[in-house]
């Protein structure tokens, strides 16, 4: 497949560069714009919370590319009423109409609440908002948002800021194969090789913001990943090879049958 | 279960920090979800040895969940009558100190300054008296803060827990509330008079506030009034023990020295720069997602230092004269709480954290 055609369609939108970037980590404002620009990611996601229309200094939107989607994140919110209210916040500041919502209980591991999500992306999709919705990766609940009106589904690689890799690799497999709307890898994947292999699972895209954030040179290891995600998808496209740990010399079970 | 039989399980743990051999060091910093057994041994006198390792692997838990990032907040003193006779404190009601309490248009003076500073995040304290700032004067002044700010926390007197619910559908968000000492019998010496001196009200509050809607409960031990390795141990014990029971609430801790003030108490248990550093690193190990707060109580070098290595919050621009923000009200009479030893400006604060390659937070949470 030309990779050049390989487009991501989300929201009536078209996406290049499946590497996602989060913003809530880095060092300045001015860094996170040239992580942005020079790495030339499509999809960028940032916290309501931290978005100061009035500021007196600077206001993070102002550093975001305008190539760039926005998509705000219900940071914050510990039910799915508090997300509701924040993404109807969000759109009133100007902030666009697309949505991540994030509903955390759980100030500990920083897990998701997949029933509130479940609520909050019910109501957000009837009134228009393209909502893509952060989860534990389970069948059932991805089919429910599907048919809540998701857009796309986004079950974590490992907990947040973990840097623990793909560890969901077995559910989200799953997942890409079940479900008929994009499925991006969000949270956990620490390395671009870890990027690399969820894209070579057949996920649509992957966000990434602790691991490129924190990272001695966030610009270079930026274009590592995006570089990682593009090989993991081409390779996907490629047709990947079934793997397998054993040597295959002979049929023990059903070679009889080629004796006779 | 509440945190006093907690504490009361684990009162008795003076010899235990003496037992812990390098090794158990070793293992604690190994540990993927470090125990109580682990929190223990980081706080021992062996593990002064391991204090660089502990530094390290403090810093990027820091930076993996909190990122290259500090958020700032300041105090607004409202009120400094106060009944109790807590004797470490310039606010005592042993002190002969001219009481003030700021009118609602004095509190809008004080947001308007501190609001140009560029901070959203405020703290908002009182001495405790009911009759001079009861909870009707409290509400009163966070409706005008609210026009101002982001997120408005208290740091006042215990409250119930329908009463902080109170507070919390004013738009107060975050709950200050520190037991000073752990210890029951250091607690009642230091709090000889006044409502605060009911032990067992204050050891319960943060989880009331917690119970009430508050999205963050930050607790804290004033460091100086005990043997700190067990009022440290049992900060953190409560910390855990407020994480378990309130998932949903960020849960906070501070550390805040004895500073000089008003009133002649002198430190009984004085506690060094290696000290404070030892604490907040074993807390961070322990408790990798709970907030570290450090006030302007300590100088700008030491705040500077410890930035990178485990805090998450700091204040700025601080005052701690009732009407400090403003200036109005300042002169000789009106006598602070404690004395500031960082007193740079938040702007200053901001290029300091720049230089240090953070990125300064004003704003983190909005009102929904």
């Amino acid at each position: 497949m030309d990779r050049v055609e390989d487009i991501l369609k989300i929201g009536g939108k078209n996406i290049k560069n499946r590497l996602f970037i989060g913003t809530g980590k880095f060092s300045a404002y001015e860094l996170m714009k040239r992580v942005l620009e020079e790495s030339d990611v499509d999809v960028t996601t940032v916290a309501l919370r931290r978005v100061d229309n009035e500021a007196a200094s600077e206001n993070i939107l102002d550093y975001i590319p305008k190539k760039c989607i926005l998509v705000p994140n219900t940071s914050g919110a510990r039910n799915a009423d508090e997300a509701v209210r924040i993404a109807r916040l969000s759109r009133a500041a100007g902030c666009g109409n697309w949505v991540k919502i994030e509903v955390i209980q759980d100030n500990k591991y920083l897990l998701p609440d997949n029933s509130e999500t479940l609520k909050a992306t019910e109501i957000l999709a009837k009134e228009g908002f393209v909502v893509l919705p952060y989860m534990s990766p389970d069948l059932s609940m991805a089919r429910r948002l599907v048919d809540a009106g998701a857009a796309a589904v986004m079950p974590l690689g490992s907990p947040i800021g973990s840097n623990r890799g793909f560890r969901t690799k077995e559910l989200v497999e799953i997942l890409v194969s079940e479900i008929k709307i994009p499925v991006i890898v969000d949270a956990g994947l620490g390395t671009p090789s870890s990027a690399c292999e969820c894209m070579e699972t057949g996920c649509a895209a992957v966000l990434v913001n602790t691991a490129i954030a924190i990272a001695q040179d966030p610009v270079a290891m930026a274009k590592s990943f995006s570089d990682a995600v593009g090989a993991g998808r081409l390779a996907y496209n490629a047709g990947m090879p079934q793997s397998t740990k054993d040597a295959k010399a002979s049929s023990p079970l059903t070679g009889f049958l080629r004796n006779e | 279960m509440s945190f006093y039989e907690i504490y009361s399980r684990y009162k008795d743990t003076d010899n235990a920090f003496g037992l812990v051999s390098s090794r158990d060091v070793e293992r604690a910093l190994a540990a993927r979800n470090p125990d109580i057994s682990h929190f223990m041994a980081l706080l021992s006198p062996e593990a002064e040895r391991h204090l660089e390792e502990m530094a390290l692997k403090s810093r990027e838990m820091t930076l993996r969940y909190f990122g290259k990032t500090i958020q700032l907040y300041t105090p607004l003193y409202l009120s400094n009558y106060c009944e109790n006779r807590c004797v470490y404190c310039g606010f005592s009601a042993a002190n002969r100190i001219e009481r003030r309490r700021l009118t609602p248009a004095e509190v809008e003076n004080e947001a308007r300054a501190i609001a140009s500073t560029g901070l959203q995040h405020i703290l908002v304290l009182t001495g405790e008296s009911r009759t001079m700032s009861p909870i009707s004067y409290i509400k009163e002044c966070v409706k005008v803060l609210a026009e101002y700010f982001s997120s408005i926390s208290i740091e006042i007197y215990a409250l119930s827990e329908s009463e902080y619910a109170g507070l919390v559908l004013e738009g107060v968000d975050g709950l200050t509330i520190y037991q000073e000492a752990y210890d029951e019998e250091v607690y009642k010496n230091i709090h000889p008079a006044g409502p605060k001196s009911d032990y067992a009200f204050r050891l319960a509050a943060p989880a009331r506030g917690a119970g009430s809607g508050m999205r963050n409960v930050n607790i804290g031990v004033l460091l100086g009034l005990d043997e700190w390795r067990r009022e440290a141990f049992w900060l953190g014990l409560h910390a855990k023990y407020l994480q378990d029971m309130f998932p949903g609430v960020e849960i906070g801790a501070s550390l805040p020295r004895m500073r000089p003030h008003e009133g002649a108490f002198t430190v009984p248990h004085k506690v060094d720069d290696k000290v404070m550093v030892q604490i907040i690193t074993a807390l961070r190990i322990f408790l990798p997602r709970i907030g570290i707060s450090m006030s302007t109580r300590e100088d700008a070098k030491f705040r500077e230092n410890l930035i990178g290595i485990g805090l998450t919050r700091i204040s700025a621009g601080s005052s701690t004269y009732v009407g400090g923000h403003s200036a109005c009200l300042h002169d000789s009479k009106n006598l602070p709480q404690f004395e500031i030893s960082d007193k740079r400006s938040v702007a200053e604060i901001m290029a300091m954290l720049e230089q240090k390659g953070y990125q300064p937070v004003l704003k983190d949470w909005l009102h929904i």
